[in-house]
């Protein structure tokens, strides 16, 4: 599945950022360096990042910009990262948060 | 300790625009944004804009994003991005939280003199049976996701509101390649502008008004896969029997926008509620300045507008701001001002317009008689 939008009559949507690889849930994936994680992610199909303490429910995008939380994940160790607001960068190892607080 | 004359908080348009008219009076300015990019709303408005012809109503919202970063950088505009203002604190004190989610982040804690509040708006929610599932999304994220990175939210999306927002962020999901499969407004008529959804109707997409949404379901991999929708009767309550299930794997709520008043309320200005603006605003007067003195406020954080009204107010803001510098004559400082109250009053005409003119008038109103008096009985 191919999400990233190739084609646009007002845009320009080719990438001049460098390719790199990150790691999600222990598979590799291709993404662009500097853009949010969370767009690598959907251009690779992935829409939940997160599962939420309690009822253990999935989480996705829903702000974009940083304000709700919902797409936190552990990157490099590290929880609670929102990434609509976080940049990639080549090697990232990220994994699905689940019920961490 | 770090000192600067004038703080603005956010780098939309009202930021930018009061930030350049600040630091082009020999102002210290320091602009801050939480985002990764500066600008604000205005890098994902890739439509040619309305307005009159004196605010660039042909061209696109980027543009003028590009526009106005260009003039912040040659008047000296110092930028920090990813930095969020999370205090403020007596002796005009203001603490900034700088750097990313997992990486380092430090607190500097800044003097100035003068702080503009600029924050902008955030999306309102619609609460129905899964809403929370994946997939469901403000139409903001949506399109952010599309025309800031490039990257589809998913292929069949259902649009749920009509205003402006809905309409344009739906034409702008097809431009990207995705297929609007509905369209839903509760109302009886389309809420936005004739020539947007004029666009819309053309393109195809079915429109259901006197519709809502009843329910997102989620497939297997826990993501939306279908959509309820039914009929409402004249209170906005769906009537039973009228559902219809939607295939689609996209819910994008276009509900409208509520002024972001986290930052006015750290600063304790006082707030008035305003149901044509969007909800709660902090007062002020015709410099801009709330009921604190030395606070001033521009743009959608002081009632959901559009950005040639956040670009006036943020001019207003900011000249207000180096006039209480000492750094141009009152005189001067009031002509500017009339000349943009001018500016103003035009673009809110029309039937769209007039209505936030009034209500304008009635905020400005409002902090004569209960700030302004308030002070003299003191
Ligand atoms: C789909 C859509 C279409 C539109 N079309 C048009 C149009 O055709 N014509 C038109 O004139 N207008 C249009 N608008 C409206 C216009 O984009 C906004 O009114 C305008 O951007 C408001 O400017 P602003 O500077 O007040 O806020 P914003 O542009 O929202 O900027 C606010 C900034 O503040 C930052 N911020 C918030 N809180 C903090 C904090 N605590 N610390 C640091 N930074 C913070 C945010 O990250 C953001 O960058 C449209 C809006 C939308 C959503
Ligand atoms: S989607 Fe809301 S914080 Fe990232």
């Amino acid at each position: 599945m191919c999400v990233r939008v190739e084609q646009h009559c007002i845009l320009d949507v080719d990438k001049k950022e460098k390719k790199v690889k990150i790691t999600v849930d222990g598979k590799e994936i291709e993404a662009y360096e500097g853009e949010p994680i969370l767009a690598a992610l959907l251009a690779s199909g992935i829409k939940v990042n997160r599962y939420t303490v309690k009822k253990h429910e999935p989480r996705g995008l829903f702000c974009g910009i940083g304000q709700c939380s919902d797409c936190s994940m552990v990157v490099d160790g590290k929880a609670n990262v929102r990434t609509c607001i976080t940049p990639v960068k080549e090697g990232m190892v990220i994994m699905t948060q689940d019920g961490l607080k | 300790m770090l000192e600067r004359d004038v703080l603005v908080v956010g780098a939309g348009p009202a930021g930018l625009a009061a930030s350049i008219e600040a630091a082009k009076a020999g102002a210290d300015v320091l602009l801050v944004d939480l985002n990764m990019k500066p600008g604000g709303q205005l890098f994902k408005q890739i439509h040619k804009f309305f307005g009159s012809s004196a605010h660039r109503s042909g061209t696109r919202g980027f543009d003028i994003g590009k526009m106005l970063l260009d003039e912040a950088e040659k008047a000296g505009v110092e930028i920090w991005l990813q930095s969020t203002v999370i205090g403020a604190f007596p002796g005009n004190l203001i603490a900034i939280e700088k750097g990313i989610d997992g990486g380092e982040k430090e607190v500097i804690t800044l003097k100035s003199k003068k702080v503009i509040i600029a924050t902008g708006a955030s999306e309102n929610v619609v609460r129905f049976k899964g809403w929370t599932t994946p997939g469901v999304m403000g139409a903001g994220a949506a399109q952010t996701m599309i025309n800031v990175n490039h990257v589809k939210p998913g292929n069949k999306i259902v649009m749920v509101g009509s205003g402006n927002v809905g309409l344009i962020v739906s034409y702008q999901l097809m431009q990207a390649g995705c297929d609007v499969v509905a369209l839903i407004e509760a109302a009886p008529k389309i809420g936005g502008y004739a020539v947007h959804a004029a666009k819309i109707r053309r393109a195809g997409v079915p429109i259901y008004t006197k519709h809502t949404v009843v329910e997102a379901i989620p497939g297997e991999d826990g993501t939306v896969c279908k959509v309820v929708i039914a009929e409402v009767d004249d209170k906005f309550q769906p009537i039973p029997g009228t559902e219809k299930e939607i295939e689609a794997d996209t819910v994008t709520i276009g509900a409208g926008l509520k002024p972001a008043t986290d930052m006015v309320k750290l600063e304790k200005c006082r707030l008035t509620f305003n149901g044509p603006f969007g909800g709660f605003i902090p007062l002020h007067n015709d410099k801009m300045e709330t009921s604190k003195k030395g606070v001033y406020v521009a743009g959608d954080a002081t009632g959901v507008e559009e950005a040639n009204t956040a670009l006036e107010e943020g001019r207003i803001a900011g000249i207000s701001a180096v006039e209480s510098l000492g750094l141009i004559e009152p005189k001067e400082a009031e002509k500017m001002r009339i000349e943009i109250w001018k500016r103003l009053e035009a673009l809110r005409m029309g039937p769209f317009g007039e209505r936030r003119q009034i209500e304008k008038n009635n905020i400005l109103a409002e902090y004569e008689e209960k700030v302004v008096a308030a002070v003299e009985m003191d």
